[in-house]
């Protein structure tokens, strides 16, 4: 099923995820997190990844970067990152503490993720990581580091930043906190930033200041983004192509406006018509999806999706998982209703 | 309070709640969080208000002061009993307090901590009515079993414990439980932030199955615009402590006539990449509520703002009716609200 993906319009992508599978074999049970994904990411492009919590994106995530926690492990699959020579590297062959996947992180892929506080050491200052992260991917001395933090944070608009350079995570607000981590994540002009749930714990006007950021550091960088959200509204205003995940799976695939206006697989028009708009009228009934997402160990056989499918079809759904299969030149989905 | 006015049922009166920030060995106070400052706004029997703002302003503290889980610093909370009479309770002293508690009920953010997880299902929603005196098992069984049913769980579950119920669930074991002495008002504080998008829609369908049910009476407390867009009546949009604007639903929606408002709205993602638009971008952040600006508290960030916002304060004035706004150019400003679809 790998080979199914059609090429983007505009040129190779720069990532290439296929049927990744990423279990956690606990005592308990073995949770599949991601459980054969398959999707690209394409130069300068946004593609964002929308999904319910746990269904698997930020594993994703940690997959590309080779820093899922034990007792986690990348079982199948391939993410073949084509790098700024024009080699190609197979993420998952590396080593995940090796040499060369050390030099990715950073210098291809920068990362920033939810919650800023965690991510900074409470006992360094900004200065110290920046430098740090500077000094670790890119040759060069002390001094300049410093001088390319402090431009880092000019940057990503924080107020002087000759002063802010030398203070501590804490000290920042939430979204000076959040402004430092990307300058971080950019401060070796990664040609791919993945961004996993990058404004979920700000309000929605310091969101709105760190999405616009966000979108000019991609004019003038030119780099691409995986923008990894459970929020559909960031997802329609920031990404060209969009993957829904659900329980570890790509259900479906597509530009945003495709996804958006012609969804196909009956999750993603299920979330889509039960979310809660600005726009909608107040105080009426929202039509719901029936039951929840099931446990990660009771993932049901077939379409994970089949015990909440209304197009539910008694012994196809439940039998074999349906393959994702592309249904017009831009979008791919993953459901019996579209396999003749 | 307005004594004839039978419709009203919370009457909030320049309500303040000022948290001492202590410094030394001496334990000196050396400034006040102004959590809530000078907040005055009313909910009719049957209705939904909601309070929405960003983190931090104030939201969830006026929430506690009307419940009486922090004393005011200052204000009146008018409060319509069952018996038709009106008490303010911020003046109550706190034994006389119990039997207005039974009308008051809160639902939690967070339906993972909110639970007991050593308590079954019985235990939990049974409890108020154990406290509150219904001594027979019997007939607790028998409520419990009644509530569950009313909330769109089954009554069998009732000797199960928390953990095995799915969050949508277990909010619904919570406003079981908050439902269970028969409360008038309902402080529900971020029902459904916690919650997956696919079960909010569920949690926010129940609510208002419920009011229309059993005629509650709802301050829905959330930072979210489109669940309060959703289930609101009015709303009282909040900034540092204050209200800036409260207003009928769609007209704040539709005209909002704060420039915080009118901000606050645009920052919303659209989920719809055909509506992508131009957004007001604020600048800086939001005031520091131990420290707010002299004048407008809003000003710094206010594209709006003239001479005298930088100075005075703008009291809150119903500029039509059922709709307040606190701004010095309320009246000449024409903002922009959100598209009717
Ligand atoms: N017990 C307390 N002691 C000191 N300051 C407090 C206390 N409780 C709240 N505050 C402060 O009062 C202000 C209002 O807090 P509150 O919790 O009411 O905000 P909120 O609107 O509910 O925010 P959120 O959306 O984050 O829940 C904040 O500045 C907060 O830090
Ligand atoms: N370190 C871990 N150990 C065990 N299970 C994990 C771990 N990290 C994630 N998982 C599980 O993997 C699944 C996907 O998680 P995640 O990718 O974090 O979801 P999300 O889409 O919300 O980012 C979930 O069921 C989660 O519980
Ligand atoms: S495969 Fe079947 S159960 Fe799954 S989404 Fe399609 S119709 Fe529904
Ligand atoms: S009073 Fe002045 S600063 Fe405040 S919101 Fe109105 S115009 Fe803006
Ligand atoms: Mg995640
Ligand atoms: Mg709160």
């Amino acid at each position: 099923m790998s080979s199914s993906f059609i090429p983007h319009p505009s040129s190779f992508p720069l990532l290439s995820v296929r049927n990744l599978k990423t279990y956690f074999f606990q005592d308990e049970g073995t949770v599949k997190a991601v459980d054969g994904a398959t999707f690209d990411v394409f130069p300068g492009k946004t593609l964002g990844i929308v999904g319910e919590s746990g269904c698997g994106k930020s594993v994703t995530a940690q997959s590309i970067l080779r820093i899922v926690d034990a007792p986690g492990k990348i079982v199948e699959g391939e993410i073949v990152l084509r790098r700024a020579d024009g080699s190609e590297v197979d993420v998952t062959r590396l080593h995940p503490d090796g040499e060369e996947i050390r030099a990715i992180r950073g210098a291809d892929i920068g990362l920033v993720f939810q919650e800023p506080m965690t991510s900074f050491s409470p006992v360094h200052t900004i200065g110290n990581q920046l430098v740090e992260a500077v000094r670790l991917h890119c040759a060069v001395g002390e001094k300049e580091a410093r001088q390319r933090g402090v431009e880092a944070l000019r940057s990503v608009g924080i107020p002087k930043p000759e002063r802010r350079i030398d203070e501590y995570a804490f000290e920042l607000s939430g979204g000076l906190r959040q402004r430092a981590m990307i300058a971080v994540a950019l401060s070796c002009n990664p040609r791919l930033l993945i961004a996993d749930e990058p404004t979920t714990a700000l309000d929605v006007t310091t969101q709105a200041q760190i999405l616009d950021l966000l979108r000019d550091l991609q004019k003038q960088r030119g780099m691409a983004i995986m923008l990894i959200t459970h929020n559909l509204g960031v997802i329609a205003e920031m990404a060209d192509d969009v993957v829904v995940m659900y329980l570890g799976r790509v259900v479906e695939e597509g530009s945003v406006d495709d996804i958006f206006h012609n969804p196909k697989h009956p999750y993603t028009k299920a979330l889509l018509s039960s979310i809660p708009s600005i726009e909608s009228t107040p105080r009426i009934k929202l039509p719901t999806i029936t039951g929840s997402i099931p446990h990660p160990y009771n993932r049901p056989s077939g379409c994970p999706f089949y015990p909440r499918c209304e197009s539910y079809m008694r012994g196809t759904c439940d039998a074999t998982e349906p393959a994702l299969i592309a249904v017009n030149e831009r979008q791919k989905v993953s459901c019996f209703l579209y396999q003749k | 309070m307005n004594q004839t006015n039978a419709q009203i049922l919370l009457d909030v009166k320049n309500l303040r709640k000022f948290f001492p920030i202590r410094r030394g060995v001496l334990q000196k106070v050396v400034a006040q969080v102004r959590a809530v400052d000078d907040v005055t706004f009313y909910i009719n029997q049957g209705e939904t208000l909601s309070l929405v703002g960003e983190s931090g302003c104030g939201k969830t503290t006026t929430a506690r002061c009307i419940l009486r889980a922090y004393d005011p610093t200052a204000g009146q909370v008018f409060f319509r009993a069952e018996d038709g009479k009106v008490m303010d309770v911020a003046a109550l002293p706190s034994n006389q307090l119990q039997p207005l508690r039974r009308q008051m009920q809160m639902i939690f953010q967070d339906p993972f901590s909110s639970l007991n997880p050593r308590m079954t299902l019985l235990d939990i929603v049974g409890e108020p009515l154990l406290v509150h005196g219904e001594k027979d098992a019997h007939k607790r069984t028998e409520r419990v079993a009644e509530l569950l049913r009313l909330v769109g769980l089954r009554p069998e579950y009732m000797r199960r414990y928390p953990h095995a119920f799915s969050g949508g669930q277990r909010q619904r074991i919570g406003i079981a439980r908050a439902l269970a002495l028969n409360p008038r008002l309902v402080v529900a504080d971020e029902p459904v932030s916690a919650l997956d998008v696919s079960v909010q829609a569920q949690i926010l369908n129940l609510m208002l199955e419920l009011q229309e049910k059993l005629g509650l009476t709802y301050l829905f407390v959330a930072h979210d615009l489109s669940v309060v867009k959703h289930i609101s009546e009015r709303v009282a949009v909040m900034y540092v402590g204050r209200i800036v604007e409260m207003a009928p639903t769609k007209e704040l929606f539709y005209q909002p006539r704060h420039p915080y408002t009118e901000a606050l709205m645009s920052a919303v993602p659209k989920p719809d990449p055909r509506l992508r638009s131009e957004r007001i971008v604020l600048q800086g952040e939001v005031a520091d509520p131990a420290n707010p600006p002299p004048g407008c508290y809003f000003h710094p960030r206010c594209q709006y703002a003239i001479d005298i916002c930088r100075e005075k304060t703008p009291v809150q004035e119903e500029i039509t009716p059922r709709h307040f706004v606190s701004c010095h150019r309320a009246k000449e400003l024409t903002l922009r609200g959100v598209v009717k679809k």
